[in-house]
């Protein structure tokens, strides 16, 4: 390996019985880059971050984080490494307020999570969700249930709870999907905001967004890597554009 | 405003005992504390990790065994020890019988946690019943007595009383204690986002076990009272139906929040000591299930969640300490 690449994927496959969901897939990234991977549905984008956030065991194929092979290590164990990730449906913890999602997140990255005598009010790292309430527009907020909040401020949670204890790499799974036009630009000015050191994998559905808020695009398509290539180049590719709008068919 | 209600239950509880005859202390009084506080437990798991069990009646029994066998040897099964020995090692015994169960059950969810933490229930009812050498069988344990603390028998009526008191408020406080420290608030995420938590670095089964071993640990403590309560303990103390009422009073009152395993106890104390009076026994459970069903269809959070829906209505106030009550349609899922 010449330099050190924020993460090296290497012939990464999954399979689900008959189906090869993602097939022997390679990507390096280098640290502090913005990275979309775009596809459509079903071509094993969402697959390919269960896969390098550990909540789905490879077929084949190995991940490196900055140079330490972390293939066979447990979610919780990569949430140490630095890796963190969002979904594609919206996962926030409904029945508690926002700065206790945010709170969680930050026991999670840093620990001790089994703490069991001092209540969060009071423990010293308690503040750190109002850092991140404001990073991710939420600080008005910090104080109502996550479940009634509207769909793009869960999305800003969501992303808030990622950023934790500042993430090494990031994967975010179509942060934009259900968000409203204006929503979206706000998604994109909070994307351009994150440090420059943070390593950012995008996947995203909306070609403007992902061309707009990252360096470089990975193409997929039926599980196997297509194209790659500057957001110029993607956009001027007719045949992926084509297959990127579902004109081949899945 | 909100230091009204728990100072009302404060005084409440405290003059209870001066407006009430014996029976009423002791009978409904402290059943409802000791029974509550095995109901508690069922009430943590729900309301704080979205886990229900059938087991939570057994866990109390073991602590209940445990402390007849330790304290009062019946017809030569059991060995005296000094009484804080005998209690530490009920309640460490109870903690470790809900780790196990926690262990087993896991991997399941809603209502194969139920049917599984019920299967542990019978074989330890069957257990009780066939093994002479630790349970001493069908007879079980008598005379099983509180002990006496530089002259205060803890057994007479007022002293339990207030012994119940203490303990069910320790743990209630503790229980609102744990859930908002950072373990209380990862078992909260459990309940809501399970795959979410994990994702934020958490280890998801542990949390689950440790989470069964502390409503073991709360079960263990009105296991002992239960016991005391009753002098005895025996095979029928941890068969279906008892092992049944605590799912039933955590229902009836709401399991969405603490002090619901209170009231469910209460109300089922209640049924349980006076519908003999005015309905033929085997009417009885039909009663019950009547009660039962009632509630589920029409306050899916029990009693608490149809006074406080009443109260917030009363009051205007905005609903403050949900406790994040689950969905009904969790225990189908
Ligand atoms: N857990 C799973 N079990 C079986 N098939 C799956 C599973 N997860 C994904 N798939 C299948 O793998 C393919 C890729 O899915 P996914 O990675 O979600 O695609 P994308 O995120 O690009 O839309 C799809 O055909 C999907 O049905
Ligand atoms: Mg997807």
């Amino acid at each position: 390996m010449t330099k050190e690449e924020a993460l090296v994927v290497e012939g990464l496959t999954r399979r689900f019985g008959a189906l090869v969901a993602v097939d022997d897939v390679t990507l390096r990234v280098a640290p502090g880059e913005r990275r979309a991977v775009l596809g459509a549905n079903g071509a094993g984008k969402t697959t390919l971050f269960n896969m390098i956030a550990g909540d789905l065991p490879p077929s084949a194929g190995s991940i490196r984080l900055f140079g330490e092979d972390i293939t066979g290590l447990s979610p919780q164990r990569r949430v140490l490494e630095g890796v963190r990730r969002t979904y594609q449906k919206s996962l926030v913890f409904g029945g508690m307020t926002v700065r206790d999602n945010l709170y969680v997140a930050v026991r999670g990255a840093t620990g001790p999570r089994l703490a069991i005598w001092t209540r969060a009010e009071h423990q010293p790292d308690r503040h750190e969700t109002d850092t991140l309430a404001d990073r991710v527009g939420l600080t008005d907020r910090l104080d109502t249930l996550a479940s009634e909040l509207s769909h793009g401020e869960q999305r800003q949670l969501e992303l808030g709870m990622a950023l934790a204890h500042p993430p090494k790499l990031l994967l975010l799974d179509e942060p934009a999907a259900g968000l409203s036009t204006r929503e979206r630009e706000s998604l994109v000015a909070m994307l351009a905001d994150l440090p420059r050191d943070l390593t950012l994998i995008l996947i995203e559905h909306d070609l403007d967004i992902a061309l707009k808020a990252v360096d470089y695009v990975s193409v997929m398509h039926n599980g196997r890597l297509l194209a790659e290539g500057t957001p110029a180049e993607i956009s001027a590719n007719q045949d992926i554009q084509d297959i990127y709008m579902g004109r081949h068919g899945k | 405003m909100r230091w009204i209600l728990p100072l009302a239950v404060i005084v409440l509880l405290l003059v209870y005992p001066f407006v009430v005859n014996s029976f009423w202390l002791v009978q409904i009084g402290g059943r409802t504390l000791g029974f509550g506080t095995i109901v508690l437990s069922l009430v943590f798991l729900t309301a704080y990790t979205g886990m229900l069990s059938l087991a939570q009646m057994t866990v109390a029994g073991v602590a209940g065994y445990a402390t007849a066998y330790f304290t009062a040897p019946t017809g030569g099964v059991g060995l005296l020890l000094p009484w804080p020995v005998a209690l530490v090692l009920a309640l460490a015994l109870a903690t470790l019988a809900g780790l196990l169960i926690g262990l087993v059950a896991v991997r399941t969810r809603g209502i194969y946690t139920l049917m599984i933490t019920l299967a542990v229930a019978m074989a330890f009812y069957y257990l009780t019943l066939q093994n002479y050498d630790i349970f001493n069988g069908f007879t079980g344990f008598n005379n099983v007595e509180p002990p006496v603390i530089l002259g205060l028998d803890l057994g007479a009526n007022l002293p339990f009383y207030y012994m119940s008191v203490v303990l069910a408020a320790s743990c209630y406080l503790g229980v609102r204690h744990v859930v908002r420290t950072p373990f209380g608030l990862a078992l909260q995420g459990v309940r809501d986002e399970p795959d979410r938590l994990r994702a934020l670095g958490f280890n998801v089964p542990l949390l689950r076990v440790l989470a069964f071993g502390l409503a073991g640990f709360i079960a263990g403590i009105g296991g002992i009272l239960n016991v005391w309560l009753n002098a005895s303990i025996s095979p029928g103390s941890v068969a279906l139906n008892p092992v049944i009422d605590v799912l039933m009073a955590g229902v009836l009152g709401g399991i969405g929040h603490p002090a619901g395993a209170y009231v469910g106890a209460f109300v089922f104390t209640i049924v349980d000591n006076f519908a003999i009076d005015f309905i033929a026994r085997e009417r009885f459970n039909t009663l019950i299930g009547l009660v039962f069903l009632a509630i589920v269809l029409f306050s899916p959070d029990g009693l608490t969640g149809l006074v406080r829906r009443a109260w917030t209505r009363g009051t205007g106030w905005a609903r403050r300490d949900r406790g994040g009550a689950p969905k009904t349609d969790d225990i189908g899922k």
